[in-house]
């Protein structure tokens, strides 16, 4: 088998993975088991609850998740253009800068549409 | 040779990496002791040496691994389980690209202290340090809990939005070194001067971005002005509503192990790593070859290891510093700053510093 330094990666991930679930265990036989049923009811306010937490959320967190993903694919190719900048020269740079325009055009939209207004 | 040397070091950072979060919990209530004018900690002792209390995150560990693991009735059991141990082995992962000493011969093996010595270098930090997201998206959803699910949607939302003014901030960098490996990085920090007498580190060279990305990691490790994930005025403590002992302590292990890598990473960036200021890799080697033979090398990287550990302790002083200093944002008002101040912030920061080098190297 030929040595990788990719191999240290699952190493490290085993024996993390290892440790932590250990301690999480050991916490579990450890500890002392009183059960009752104010226990088991959900730290809200004392009232029982009418139903499941689990419900509709705002739209801005879908929002914000679908804007980052735009954004961070534009990171990505940024990274890219950033190891070749000395190849690439000028050609880069102004072939970058229009990228990031067009971007940037998307950007003002989201900021006039009020995307980004929590207040709304 | 490699693999043992790599097991070593792993062991080394691990051994660091778990000892952060007891010491900083103390470090934290001891700081904000002082600057509160109180005294803080400081009974807790073995065999009456109290040491300043150093004894309290011992007591600390051991008070919640006999606490009650509590198991309420109304939470999804796996997802609850398996939350909090994401934050941790995502925050201690982070560490391994971290470079602890300069490439060099140990024993007749070349090898570079670092446990993930590859040329992807910081991007997989990234892939780390977004991993954790799901720890506490997990959580507050699991929970069943409205506190909780709040505090988790918080959380994921706020630490995308920082993502990428983080990663923006970081591509000048990358311009000005040309590469993502963290040792070449150093390397080039330690090698060269500014003007002749400055370090050529990466906060002299790229300023705004240091402070963007200064900004942005308090956002990231969910840290105070931006621990509205927590919020104990709203949200009484967010996704942590419904964890308590050992589980609960996990998460904040995630947290100060994250904090310690992302301190890692800004000293690699942007305060030369591992280098003292004014001495080569090559310099301290002459230096301590002749008094130890052999064992220079082993000597050197322990000196590279002391100076990267001082390097990473006094940005987590500032992060405790910031947190009782700085009052706590707003929800809007994070996300505005994340999306409307730091974003084009780190833009102009790239499209100037783009300029400048393509003027001075192309003409």
């Amino acid at each position: 088998m030929i040595y990788s330094p990719y191999y240290n990666v699952l190493v490290v991930f085993i024996a993390l993975i290892g440790i932590i679930t250990l301690i999480s265990l050991l916490a579990i036989f450890l500890g002392p088991k009183k059960e009752n049923q104010a226990k088991k009811e959900a730290y809200e306010c004392g009232i029982p609850s009418p139903h499941t937490a689990q419900q509709k959320l705002s739209v801005k967190f879908y929002l914000v998740a679908i804007l980052f993903i735009l954004f961070d694919i534009e990171v990505i190719f940024l990274y890219l253009w950033a190891l070749n900048f000395q190849e690439l020269g000028w050609f880069g740079i102004i072939e970058i800068f229009l990228f990031l325009g067009i971007l940037l055009v998307g950007y003002l939209y989201i900021l006039q549409t009020k995307a980004l207004d929590w207040e709304s | 040779m490699t693999i043992i040397f790599s097991i070593i070091v792993f062991a080394m950072v691990l051994i660091v990496g778990f000892h952060v979060a007891p010491l900083m919990t103390w470090v934290e209530r001891r700081q904000c002791a002082f600057i509160q004018r109180r005294v803080g900690p400081n009974r807790v002792g073995i065999f009456g040496f109290t040491l300043f209390g150093l004894g309290q995150p011992i007591a600390d560990a051991v008070k919640l691994l006999f606490k009650e693991d509590g198991n309420p009735s109304y939470v999804q059991p796996f997802f609850y389980f398996i939350a909090p141990l994401i934050p941790p082995v995502t925050g201690l992962a982070a560490l391994m690209v971290i470079p602890f000493g300069a490439q060099d011969t140990f024993f007749g093996t070349v090898f570079s202290p670092q446990v993930l010595s590859v040329g992807a270098g910081f991007l997989l930090f990234f892939a780390m340090s977004s991993m954790s997201v799901y720890g506490v998206t997990l959580a507050g959803w699991s929970s069943n809990n409205k506190y909780s699910l709040l505090g988790g949607l918080r959380a994921s939302a706020q630490m995308i939005s920082y993502e990428l003014g983080m990663g923006l901030s970081l591509i000048p960098i990358v311009l000005i070194y040309q590469t993502l490996d963290l040792q070449q990085i150093v390397y080039a920090q330690s090698h060269s001067y500014l003007f002749g007498f400055l370090p050529d580190w990466g906060i002299f060279r790229a300023p705004v971005s240091f402070f963007i990305f200064l900004i942005t990691i308090f956002a990231e490790t969910n840290r105070l002005p931006f621990d509205l994930a927590e919020g104990e005025a709203e949200l009484i403590a967010g996704f942590l509503v419904e964890y308590g002992g050992m589980r609960w302590s996990l998460f904040f292990l995630g947290e100060y192990a994250m904090m310690f890598a992302f301190s890692g990473l800004i000293s690699c960036l942007f305060l030369g790593g591992y280098s003292l200021p004014y001495l080569t890799h090559e310099s301290l080697i002459h230096i301590v070859q002749p008094i130890l033979g052999s064992f220079g090398s082993i000597a050197v990287f322990l000196i590279e290891f002391a100076t990267l550990i001082v390097k990473m302790s006094i940005i987590m002083l500032i992060f405790v510093q910031v947190r009782f200093t700085v009052p706590r944002f707003r929800y809007d008002q994070l996300m505005k700053l994340g999306w409307v101040t730091i974003l084009p912030l780190a833009l102009i920061n790239l499209f100037v510093t783009a300029l400048v080098l393509g003027y001075s190297s192309f003409k």
